[in-house]
């Protein structure tokens, strides 16, 4: 791949990307959330079409240009996605030739594709039976249904988008141990990762991508290359003033959780969240830093009234006495907040306007006898369009027609008018540009500066670095340090963010 | 952005309001010539408001259900059991018939609940526990009724459905005189309602409504209510169920628009997500919204069985499609988080001056049902591209 450019509306995503895997190798790719790096195996996998990005891509010494997927499926290019694309109900088999039946005059001979698909599923070390429902798997074998799919459509080129982030232990490690041995097939390899311990295991060349450059391709055989090197690629980028200046004045704490275990909620036997324990005090900000899937949405959101996972156990304290957050209404009500990560499918009812999301979460604050004083409503969303300085001409407009910063800001105003004493904030500026941000640092700080308890979830380490009093790193499910502001440097934090814990050290 | 441009944008904002009065008035005219003046005599106009009361009824019901991202199929096998229960309870258990009306609204109630507990609660789609619904309460309807018919109902129950408010002009004035007080009391008090509310929003600068539409639409309305206001009272005068529906509709619009449980509906039918991660009680609001769907249709079948004077086991058959055709006419979203209860109200009537139209003109049940359909696929189709329009407008 030469020179990928790639824009979205508003955002550069790739600029000038370059990228050379070479024949029979396994090539990492890493880089922090947001780098760039899915973005640029779509562009090679044709998710998009050649002419929605510039430069050019050569695959085996032609010049590519593929419109969609099945152009580069023919081409012997296949990408796994991080979410399986399985349809549950159906067999191993029939997933594996969806879309690609081994049929004669239109019907499908089931014969054949069983024992096609039995055979894949021998090269893939899979031994359950093609005709097992994808549903009946667990994610780990789930994901060699996807390898063996991908192998029925004689891959040349695996890419596998983080394969191992949903996956526990034992399946990661048999995962890696079958990309290893397909390399001895001739199959060529790209992973993205995020864990540092397996690009080491298996990974010939690693490339690191950083908002959206290549900053450097390491020979992982050639030079001594330890995690803290790249981990310096990673994170190296300076620090300008983008942060607002803030002192902080602590006070009691105010909300301290204990133990805190979870279970994913379909996959009950996987454990998200694990012995965590954590506090905030009256006007600290908090930062929680991990990766995508360490597990920091999923702390977040079954503290906030159970609102994620199952088996849910540990304490809840608020100013050192404990409390139930069963339901939402009830972590609300002890002045819990949670604004999510995901404005568009957790935080907004995009279909409304301003003022009603706005009062959202507070309608008892405005309203007697089941009855909402609308003129009082209006008054406080038009206060709060006015101070956070929401760009939209007045509060009846939709929300969905706002840009992501201004949502953001509605999300916060909702919050702020339910006056939490503790507001957990999960992604605060996802997707917002640069102006925006420091508008929303400016109002954290002044939330802390009121005495509210303040926890930041994010992977953008220079935010958590430019806004935390403290920060605790999060690393499959478990808490592995807690920083205070002036010891934590950004290499430091990405080997703890990178090291898991080990499982039995309880 | 200059004055006359900005009323634009305002005015392609309330496309689909705006074309759905317009739609209304077209078919009005439309059949006012094809039926040489029949459409708008009044007894016409009378007739045409009692006969669609009950499909009014439903509409209102279903369209906050519709919002809230439900569907409730079983409306109309609900009309025909509280209108069979009714006739049980009055000629076979000789119930006084006032006591008659609150059990059976008591029972719409409790079919709501049931039906409701196992949306809400057991977490089953509306679509199949209201489809199971509509089989079982036809079933209750039959074994109430032995499949026999009941009637005929006393004078004061059959008021309900077909009765008009009493004739203050002892029935020789050319105008009833009850009918024009509360049609210029309607107005006035529709008139006074909007002032206020625009002097409310103007105070706080939130007002971006042109005044020369603002003044247009009141004068609309107001006019619009006062014609009907002159048909009723040449004729016999205010039907008792138009009472009804005015009160429903002017209740259930302020509770949609201004209680917290009308914001709760549009919240968990815009974002269901969202909804629940902001402390709304999803389960509760689905399991009170079934509680009111079922009394509504409890109020739909006594004001149909009434009307009819006969408790019958085919009555109420295909009600719940004319109800969701009603409130998509009026522009509700097939997805929730949108819709009106006017809109529904408005929705039902174009079905309704349609049914009337082509029945006046002698058009076959057969092109009936082909015109309907029709009608409805294309207001639907209106509020898809409209949407993909304003969709590319922002990009």
């Amino acid at each position: 791949m030469r020179a990928i450019t790639k824009t979205f509306p508003g955002v550069k995503a790739l600029q000038e990307v370059s990228l050379e895997v070479e024949r029979g190798q396994v090539h990492a790719i890493c880089g922090e959330n947001g780098a760039g790096k899915s973005t640029l195996m779509k562009v090679l996998s044709g998710v998009y079409a050649a002419g929605s990005y510039d430069g050019e891509i050569h695959f085996e010494d032609k010049l590519c240009e593929f419109k969609d997927i099945k152009s580069s499926e023919a081409a012997g290019i296949v990408i796994i996605h991080q979410e399986l694309a399985l349809s549950p109900f159906l067999s191993i088999a029939e997933n594996i030739f969806l879309g690609n039946e081994l049929s004669t005059r239109g019907f499908v001979d089931w014969n054949k594709t069983n024992l096609e698909a039995s055979k894949l599923l021998a090269r893939v070390g899979l031994n359950d039976h093609p005709t097992t429902r994808v549903a009946d798997l667990g994610v780990g074998k789930q994901q060699l249904v996807e390898i063996a799919k991908a192998l029925s459509k004689q891959v040349k080129l695996l890419i596998l988008d983080e394969p191992t982030a949903a996956l526990n232990d034992g399946d990661s490690a048999n995962l890696l141990k079958l990309i290893k041995h397909l390399q001895g097939q001739g199959i060529t390899a790209i992973m993205i990762s995020h864990k540092l311990n397996e690009i080491k295991a298996v990974a010939d060349k690693v490339t690191i991508i950083r908002d959206g450059r290549t900053i450097e391709t390491l020979d992982m055989h050639a030079d001594e290359i330890t995690e803290e090197r790249i981990i310096k690629g990673m994170v190296g980028r300076e620090l300008n003033n983008r942060y607002p200046e803030h002192t902080p004045r602590l006070g009691a704490e105010l909300l301290r959780v204990e133990d805190w275990s979870v279970y994913h909620p379909v996959d009950q036997t996987r454990q998200v969240v694990k012995n965590v324990s954590f506090n905030v005090h009256a006007g600290e900000i908090v930062g929680i830093a991990g990766l995508m899937g360490a597990g920091r949405t999923e702390l977040a959101m079954s503290v906030f009234g159970h609102a994620y996972g199952t088996r849910i156990s540990g304490r809840v304290y608020k100013e050192g006495v404990e409390i139930q957050t069963n339901t939402v209404s009830a972590a609300i009500k002890h002045g819990i907040a949670y604004a999510t990560e995901d404005r568009k499918h957790y935080g907004l009812n995009l279909l409304d306007n301003i003022m009603r999301n706005v009062s959202g979460a507070a309608l008892s604050k405005l309203s007697r006898w089941g009855w909402v004083d609308s003129n009082k409503e209006r008054l406080v969303a038009d206060g709060y369009r006015k101070s956070m300085n929401i760009k939209a001409p007045n509060v009846a407009s939709i929300t969905g027609k706002l840009s992501g910063g201004n949502q953001q800001k509605v999300v916060l105003s909702k919050w702020m008018f339910a006056n939490p004493d503790v507001l957990i904030l999960d992604e605060p500026t996802r997707g917002i540009d640069v102006g925006a941000k420091y508008e929303i640092y400016t109002i954290i700080n002044e939330l802390a500066d009121e005495g509210k308890g303040i926890v930041v979830i994010s992977s953008e380490l220079p935010e958590l670095l430019g806004i935390c009093d403290r920060i605790y790193t999060l690393a499959e499910g478990q808490i592995t340090a807690n920083v205070p502001r002036e010891e934590a440097t950004a290499e430091h934090l990405m080997q703890f963010m990178t090291q898991a814990k080990d499982q039995d050290a309880r | 952005m200059t004055a006359v441009s900005s009323a634009l944008h305002y005015l392609t904002g309330q496309l689909r309001q705006i074309g759905l009065f317009i739609a209304l008035i077209v078919i009005i005219i439309f059949f006012q010539i094809t039926t040489n003046g029949i459409t708008l005599a009044p007894i016409n106009v009378s007739n045409l408001i009692v006969q669609n009361s009950y499909i009014l009824i439903l509409a209102v019901g279903m369209v906050m259900v519709i919002i809230a991202g439900h569907i409730d199929l079983s409306v109309g096998s609900v009309v025909a059991f509280v209108g069979a229960m009714s006739g049980v309870m009055i000629t076979q258990w000789h119930m006084p018939w006032w006591l008659a009306i609150v059990a059976c609204l008591v029972l719409g109630a409790v079919v709501g609940m049931w039906q409701g507990f196992w949306i809400a609660y057991f977490g089953i789609p509306s679509f199949i526990v209201t489809l199971a619904g509509m089989l079982t309460f036809r079933g209750l309807t039959q074994i109430a009724l032995q499949n026999q018919q009941i009637s005929p109902f006393p004078d004061e129950f059959r008021a309900l459905g077909s009765g008009f408010l009493p004739d203050l002009g002892g029935g020789t004035s050319l105008l009833e005189p009850l009918t024009v007080i509360l049609g210029v009391l309607a107005t006035a008090g529709m008139i006074l309602s909007d002032m206020k509310q625009r002097a409310s929003r103007k105070k706080h600068g939130l007002e971006d409504e042109p005044l020369p539409w603002f003044v247009l639409k009141m004068v609309f309305t107001a006019g619009l209510i006062l014609l009907i206001t002159f048909l009723l009272a040449s004729y016999r005068g205010t039907p008792i169920v138009l009472i009804v529906m005015g009160v429903l509709m002017v209740g259930y619009s302020a509770v949609m628009a201004n209680s917290v449980w009308g914001r709760h509906i549009y919240a968990i039918g815009g974002n269901m997500h969202a909804a629940e991660l902001s402390g709304v009680n999803t389960k509760r609001v689905s399991f009170t919204l079934f509680i009111n769907m079922g009394v509504l249709s409890a109020l739909a079948g006594l004001v149909f069985t009434a009307q009819l004077n006969l408790a019958n086991p085919k009555a109420g058959d295909g009600f719940e499609l004319d109800a969701i055709a009603a409130v998509f006419i009026g522009g509700a979203a097939v997805t929730g988080g949108i819709g009106t209860v006017v809109g529904a109200i408005i929705g039902g009537l174009i079905i309704g001056i349609l049914n009337n139209g082509m029945s006046i003109m002698g058009v076959g049940t057969e092109y009936q049902q082909l015109i309907k359909g029709l009608v409805l696929l294309a207001a639907v189709a209106f509020d898809v591209f409209n949407k993909r329009r304003a969709k590319a407008a922002t990009k």
